[in-house]
């Protein structure tokens, strides 16, 4: 298959808005544009009036640097802004405020795993600070308006924007697809973005070449802008390997351009050629000063970095002994990986088991009633009392299961429930002995059929006395019951 | 009594004794407006029921007792390239002929709070685009001097407005000497702040690292009240400066000039100077000196790269500057209907922008593009480094520079207008101090065939004390600036 004699390379451009409460360079809200009333969010600023100047959020800075300190990135003591002159209606200034010569940060990495288990480092050239565009909605002809037309929502102009350079690392699609994911997970745990991407707020573009494997020139690349989901990462980049490889077989070579993806054909379409490309006429803008960068606010802002998900995770695994797919699910959501601490520290023994009830059963309850984990009424304290319960013998396995689905529809606590409706796992030998008697003498066929060897009736004998005790019998201790009594009889 | 002609500090004292009302102050610029602009064109717009307005708040204030300022019940008039509430701001262009801001830029704000009553919008260049006023969209404003020669440019309307009595000050704007240069030709003083010293914003851009906001007045000691006034950090303007605003006034009294240091940069009077113009000034050099002043010649050696690397950066910022003009929200939008937005911004901008914008606009996107960048923008950017330091060489020796404003007196009104290279080298002697990051007051002179000579006080920067000192004592001793034309 000719696909094995190409190297795959991709890098990827990931653009993610700031989670600051107002824009990137005036007081304006930053709101949900796909809910607010279009254009109650702007001021002269942002909507490009004529003398009206920016301001440099800090905090949009400070996330940036967040950002930086996260990919491993140095932050540069000295960072500037430039302006990138293009038109286009939703560029409100006929510039982007950007940087490009002394971006916040530069050379960084991170790991990803790869779905065969492998660990990829991945380069990050830099990240650098802009301003986002306006929003275009683009109506055809025939409507209200008769012509086509365009109406432009301002509420995101000026919205701050980070955007993640890689290195061109990637040699998979897979590898793509991790990256991303990683990036995602690790701007969540910051609290710079939400990662919604069918919000706009996390957006890809993938440099996708090929060259021969075991040559080291890297072959030209397209790159395919707006890629909003992970699904149409994937797809376009598989789509565009796929036409690569397909033009260079055919004996031609791959023209450089930017690329669109046409989710509902699966094909990228052609948007600029490399002839047509903008010349953006980058130069400092002259509005804001550099920012200076000292040591003491990079380690003010370090000592604000959370937790991040890799360290997280060998946690997880090395001091709790998590196994590691339960580990894994859990360092997934920040907020999951918080309860099961919470829930880890209240138990105080081997939290594995905890990991095992919260990724299983309870994860199993939310996803059946679409509960967000902020929504769920069992107390991180109760699951761990509930798994006390079932360590001290106390209720059974399988009535376990049922005290937690109440506990999860009612919010009360396990013990009141076990008591309440009388859960308690039944362990006196004494009475499972009645129990077992009246269950052999209730069924005189049975126990001929067992003692005729089929022994498997052991287990139906089993079956009936949970029957008799609605679950709460002590498994063992029945078994060894009902073989007593069953061998007696056979002398 | 002529109300109209007073300076700012006498119609003070006349509005705080209760001699004269705001209200019969600006009646009075507002009938001198009706009498003379018809035939010197400084106003594109005049809001003459909204400054009365003003004025009766004014004078509310002023029989209140307070809070007052030096500015409250003044009237004045501001270049039309500073953003008003609910007043058309034109750049005298085409493409803003009717845009009306919705917000009032720092310096505007800071002038209604001192109680200061705008009486209009005054002719420029287009966009700043000029030295003569012939740039602009609408019509020439004349020399109110001699009505068939310029007033200078770009803030011809308020030199000519300052000069022939049509408000007591003006706000004007400076980018390469756009505020020196016309106030030399009409005879007024007018001052260029360090950059930095006068926040910007809602001042429309023409080249953003080196436009500075500034008064022209009668004399030095209005223009330090201006000052006064619309100085100081502006949150809202990231470049300007935090330094503390001085009682400017404070330093002004004297008459004598002993133990100041003043410096006579050599390349200022070489080649192609006005015979006329350099006796005027190097007479006013020997008068500094008989007040005390120590003398002595400098060399500032970059000077003459100083016209280049400024049009180079102004060309590439102002192409920029000039991108949001497009059609789309606000302004000139061509046609009504029914084009794509490529067709429009053609068209929007093709009929919009008159020719030396258009020239100036294809200059700094050449100077920008890619391969051209590092051997235009960067170098000129490079070559200003070595202009400051001249400046900061000269000014550890001296306190303040003196020079000509322009080489010559105002020319014809035509007489330049097809040869921008000409028209451009009529800056020479100002444009340095825009990219040299220093301040620069011009003051009246003398006059060469009936038309003023101005003479630059040049400063380092936040010098603006020393040089209105120097302007003070220069004006306290001589009288070239109480002089007026179309006096009745």
């Amino acid at each position: 298959m000719a696909e094995t004699e190409y190297e795959i390379v991709i890098g990827m451009e990931i653009h993610a808005e700031l989670r600051t409460a107002s824009k990137m360079f005036c007081g304006c809200p930053v709101v949900d544009t796909t809910v607010a009333e279009p254009n109650t969010a702007v001021c002269p600023v942002c909507g490009g009036l004529p003398g009206a100047m920016p301001v440099v959020n800090k905090l949009a800075v400070e996330q940036a640097m967040l950002v930086g300190l996260a990919l491993n990135c140095q932050i540069n003591a000295s960072t500037s802004f430039a302006r990138k002159n293009y038109f286009y209606p939703d560029l409100p200034k006929g510039y982007q405020i950007s940087q490009y010569d002394d971006p916040i940060a530069t050379n960084g990495w991170i790991d990803v795993q790869t779905e065969d288990g492998g660990n990829v480092r991945i380069g990050i050239r830099r990240a650098h600070m802009e301003e986002d565009t306006a929003k275009s909605f683009h109506y055809s002809a025939g409507g209200a308006r008769g012509g086509a037309y365009t109406l432009i929502d301002f509420n995101r102009s000026g919205v701050p924007l980070l955007e993640i350079v890689s290195e061109p690392d990637m040699h998979s699609v897979a590898a793509a697809y991790a990256y991303g994911t990683k990036i995602r997970e690790i701007l969540r745990y910051l609290g710079v973005n939400s990662g919604d991407m069918e919000k706009g707020v996390l957006r890809f573009e993938a440099n996708v070449s090929i060259r021969p494997r075991g040559t080291e020139a890297l072959g030209t690349r397209t790159e395919i802008k707006n890629l909003n989901s992970f699904r149409a990462l994937v797809r376009a980049s598989e789509y565009e390997i796929a036409r690569q490889i397909e033009v260079v077989e055919a004996g031609g070579t791959v023209v450089q351009e930017t690329l669109g993806w046409d989710e509902a054909r699966g094909v990228t379409v052609s948007q600029r050629s490399k002839e047509h490309a903008h010349d953006y006429r980058y130069f400092p803008e002259p509005d804001l000063p550099p920012l200076t960068i000292d040591g003491a606010w990079i380690e003010e802002v370090r000592q604000a970095l959370p937790e991040l998900p890799d360290a997280k995770y060998a946690r997880f695994v090395g001091v709790y002994g998590l196994v590691e797919n339960d580990a894994r699910i859990l360092v997934e959501d920040q907020a999951l990986a918080s309860y099961f601490e919470a829930a880890a520290r209240s138990y105080g023994g081997n939290a594995a088991s905890v990991s095992k009830w919260i990724v299983g059963e309870l994860a199993y309850l939310m996803n059946r009633d679409g509960v967000a984990l902020e929504a769920v009424r069992v107390t991180p304290e109760s699951i761990a009392s509930l798994v006390k319960l079932v360590d001290a013998g106390t209720v059974s396995l399988s009535s376990a299961k049922d005290v937690l689905a109440t506990m999860f529809e009612t919010g009360r606590a396990p013990e009141v429930i076990v008591k309440d409706n009388g859960l308690v796992q039944i362990s006196d030998e004494e009475a499972l002995s009645q129990i077992a008697d009246q269950v052999l003498s209730d069924h005189p066929d049975e126990v001929v059929a067992f003692l005729g060897g089929r022994e498997s009736l052991l287990q139906w004998f089993m079956g009936q006395v949970m029957r008799a005790t609605r679950g709460r019998a002590q498994p063992q201790t029945v078994l060894g019951l009902l073989r007593g009594k069953l061998e007696a009889r056979r002398r | 009594m002529d109300l109209h002609a007073l300076t700012i500090r006498k119609a003070s004292a006349l509005l705080r004794s209760g001699e004269i009302t705001s209200v019969a102050l600006t009646q009075a610029v507002l009938d001198r407006i009706a009498a003379v602009d018809p035939a010197i064109k400084a106003y594109v717009t005049v809001c003459e029921d909204a400054a009365l307005q003003e004025a009766t708040a004014a004078d509310a204030r002023l029989q209140r007792g307070g809070p007052l300022t030096p500015l409250t019940g003044i009237p004045y008039g501001v270049k039309d390239c500073l953003s008003t509430t609910g007043v058309r701001t034109t750049c005298s262009s085409r493409i803003l002929e009717n845009y009306v801001p919705r917000y009032d830029a720092t310096v505007i704000s800071r002038l209604r709070e001192a109680g200061a009553v705008l009486v209009g919008k005054q002719n420029m260049d287009e966009f700043g685009m000029g030295s003569s006023c012939e740039n602009s969209a609408f019509f020439a404003t004349r020399n109110p001097w001699a009505f068939d020669r310029v007033p200078g440019g770009s803030s011809g309307g308020s030199a000519a407005a300052v000069a022939s009595g049509m408000g007591l000050f003006a706000l004007g704007e400076d980018t390469g000497g756009s505020i020196r240069m016309p106030a030399s030709f009409c005879g007024v003083t007018g001052l260029k702040p360090t950059y930095g010293r006068v926040p910007r914003y809602g001042l429309l851009a023409l080249v953003s690292s080196f436009d500075s906001i500034g008064p022209l007045t009668h004399d030095a000691w209005d223009a330090a009240l201006v000052l006064g006034a619309i100085a100081g950090r502006d949150p809202r303007d990231s470049t300007s400066v935090g330094v503390p605003v001085p009682g400017y006034t404070s330093t002004m009294t004297g008459e004598r000039l002993d133990g100041v240091r003043l410096g006579v940069p050599i390349e200022y009077f070489a080649k192609g100077i006005d015979p006329a113009v350099e006796c005027a000034v190097r007479t006013a050099i020997t008068h500094l000196e008989a007040l005390g002043a120590e003398v002595r010649e400098v060399s500032l050696p970059h000077t003459e790269h100083a016209i280049s690397i400024y049009y180079l950066i102004l060309t590439a910022e102002a192409s920029s500057n000039l991108a949001r003009f497009d059609g789309v929200r606000f302004g000139l939008s061509e046609p009504p209907e029914g084009v794509d937005i490529v067709e429009r911004y053609l068209k929007t901008r093709g009929k919009g922008f008159g020719p030396e914008v258009k020239r100036r606009i294809m200059l700094g996107t050449f100077a920008l593009s890619a391969g051209y960048y590092d051997a235009y923008y960067l170098r000129a950017q490079r070559v200003r480094t070595l202009l400051r330091q001249d400046f900061a060489h000269a000014f550890e020796v001296v306190d303040a520079l003196i020079a000509p404003v322009s080489p010559t007196c105002a020319f014809k009104i035509g007489e330049k207008v097809d040869d921008p290279l000409q028209m451009y080298l009529s800056d020479i002697h100002v444009v340095a101090a825009n990219p040299g990051g220093v301040c620069s007051l011009a003051v009246p002179c003398g006059f060469a065939e009936g038309l003023p000579v101005g003479m630059q006080i040049i400063g380092p920067p936040m010098g603006e004390a020393g040089v209105l000192s120097v302007g003070a004592a220069y004006q306290a001793t001589t009288d070239w600036h109480t002089r007026r034309p179309m006096a009745e």
